[in-house]
């Protein structure tokens, strides 16, 4: 299976389009396709897939019951909880559930045996299909600060598709983070404005760090300047697709259509970037096989 | 004193275009770019960096290969797979356990049971916040180191030297450009905020997106007003979301117009405002002007 990531540092330039567009053309095209929404706070694949949901599951973390009648009031709790969601004010202790990360500290450390794991929950995961299309995503409850987990519950969906897409939350951060890692190719969407550039650049640095083969999409390529072009070529990262902007394709997206069904014209567009990217992937492969053959 | 917070839910709407050009209309406020992971507004003001601190955001561990008998207690007790058996090894062991940084979340629950005292847990640097000067006054914005966590306490870090600013120098406004999303970062630069402005563009996914935010920002009990932008791309959906935003009690207090002028503008480091008269310029004007009328009527 090849699992791509589509991600990007500046928000709306289209990550969710090319997620879409190419799940949709390379399982129209023979493919089978696993669609993976990890922007789990404003989740939007499904406003343009359309899927059929057939099962809902709750997405919960640990997190610490303390019981007051075996609590002694030693205080180990508090002292070893990094995030100050276990208090322990005068003797018993006060638990703060949305501060928790679920380390398992307090119920670890605790001597008399008062702290137990219990759960909450913070979110959904939706699965179903959206033709022959295997979808999923993530939800996030609102009002809930940590993404990270309800991530990780939904790449943990199993699928035997051979192409698995993953739509990845803007930024740079932890949420970004879990949604690209182990992924054969990260795809990296901006646009050449300014903005556009300089968060590209930060998305560069992050999958370096991570050590993650990737490729550039420059979406509404004739607005803006040749920075972003220029950029790529001098760090010598490949550009696989450039969609120019015609206000059609944000017609069409307003509207919740996919603009390789409202504007067939376009649908050559993604199978070459489907093209480009198992050509990519396969030598990426071959040379890490001839390294470790050596 | 008020602060103003700008979102959007869904990225990509136009925040930061927004935000600079408030930057310019209004009189004695600070700057705030909160967006730490992806932050732009600078491109835009161009700050001269008067004073630059580094972030500590939490703890790190890291094994100490020379001091680690490998007996695995790390491994096991760690819930966030990020400590492995592929260690440098010592002269008893041919590897060690080792700590992944970027997978580490920096709850020490290992040092505390490490019987071999093997694991350092100290300070991790996970960014730099700085205070600058713009031609549009001072400005607190800041750079999250990459693939690092805690963005919310550094956006916490941000508003609070803002608010520091504009006490000392006795000014009304605090102008807040928040970052997507409705997780960790964006309700760090919402808590306590006077008001919030989301910006949305009229398309199915801005709509959905706003959506989420208006209860976000209801289940926190923060007014909010709604600004749609590139309003002219699709008018229906435009109708839709004034009436359904209207419909859950809260306020439009404007619509600007597509208009290439924004990028042409930010291609020059201006913001639209300063770039054109007339054109999207001026629903901005009058965007900024009942903003800031609500922000001087709230008690």
């Amino acid at each position: 299976m090849i699992t791509i990531s589509i991600a990007s540092g500046k928000g709306g330039t289209g990550k969710t389009t090319i997620a879409n567009n190419l799940a949709v053309v390379a399982s129209d095209n023979g493919h089978s396709v696993a669609y993976m929404d990890c922007d789990v706070e404003e989740p939007n694949g499904a406003l343009f897939l359309k899927p059929k949901i057939e099962e809902t599951h709750a997405v919960s973390v640990s997190i610490p019951q303390v019981d007051p009648e075996k609590c002694t009031g030693c205080g180990l709790c508090g002292e070893i909880c990094q995030y100050s969601a276990i208090v322990v004010l005068k003797t018993k202790p006060l638990v703060f559930p949305e501060l928790c990360h679920g380390c398992g500290g307090c119920w670890v450390v605790c001597p008399a045996g008062a702290i137990t794991e219990t759960y909450r929950d913070t979110g959904r995961l939706e699965t179903g299909h959206a033709g022959e299309v295997q979808f999923a995503q993530g939800i996030l409850n609102v009002g809930e600060v940590m993404a990270p987990p309800v991530i990780r519950q939904v790449k943990a969906i199993k699928t035997n598709a051979d192409l698995l897409i993953i739509d990845a939350p803007p930024g740079t951060s932890c949420p970004v983070i879990e949604s690209i890692r182990g992924a054969d190719l990260v795809l990296l969407v901006t646009e050449p404005t300014p903005f556009g550039l300089n968060d590209l650049k930060l998305a560069v640095e992050m999958v370096r760090v991570l050590m993650l083969p990737f490729s550039v999409i420059i979406n509404r390529a004739d607005v803006g300047d040749d920075r972003t072009r220029n950029y790529c070529q001098s760090e010598q990262i490949d550009v696989l697709a450039e969609i120019p902007d015609d206000r059609r394709i944000a017609e069409a997206y307003s509207r919740g259509e996919l603009v390789c069904k409202a504007l067939p014209e376009y649908r050559h567009v993604f199978s070459e970037l489907l093209e480009r990217i198992e050509k990519k992937v396969t030598s990426g492969k071959d040379a890490a096989e001839r390294r470790t053959n050596r | 004193m008020k602060e103003l917070t700008v979102i959007s839910g869904k990225g990509g709407t136009g925040k930061t275009s927004v935000v600079a050009s408030f930057a310019a209309l209004a009189d004695r406020s600070v700057l705030a770019d909160c967006d730490v992971d992806a932050a732009d507004l600078y491109l835009v003001l161009e700050p001269k960096i008067l004073r630059q601190e580094n972030f500590s955001g939490g703890k790190r561990a890291r094994i100490d290969h020379n001091l680690c008998t490998a007996c695995g207690k790390c491994e096991e007790l760690c819930r966030f797979d990020a400590i492995s058996f592929d260690g440098e090894g010592n002269e008893r062991l041919q590897k060690t356990f080792r700590v992944d940084p970027i997978a580490c979340e920096g709850c020490g629950v290992c040092e505390w049971f490490c019987p071999d005292k093997a694991i350092i847990f100290t300070a991790a640097i996970n960014g730099q916040w700085y205070v600058s000067e713009t031609r549009h006054g001072p400005m607190v914005h800041a750079k999250l180191g990459i693939a690092e966590e805690n963005s919310g306490k550094l956006v916490t870090t941000v508003r609070q030297e803002a608010k520091k600013i504009a006490e000392q120098r006795g000014f009304d406004t605090i102008i807040v450009d928040g970052s997507p999303g409705i997780g960790c970062p964006v309700i760090a630069s919402i808590t306590a905020t006077n008001l919030v402005l989301a910006v949305t563009e009229p398309t199915v996914s801005g709509l959905h997106d706003l959506k989420r935010v208006a209860d976000l920002t209801s289940h926190f009990n923060i007014p909010t007003l709604v600004c749609i932008n590139k309003w002219d791309l699709n008018r229906d959906v435009a109708d839709e979301i004034e009436r359904q935003v209207t419909n859950n009690g809260l306020v439009v207090a404007g619509r600007i117009r597509y208009d290439k002028a924004v990028t042409e503008a930010q291609i020059k480091g201006l913001s639209v405002v300063e770039y054109e008269e007339g054109g999207c310029a001026d629903d901005i004007r009058e965007l900024w002007r009942n903003v800031l009328d609500h922000l001087q009527g709230l008690t």
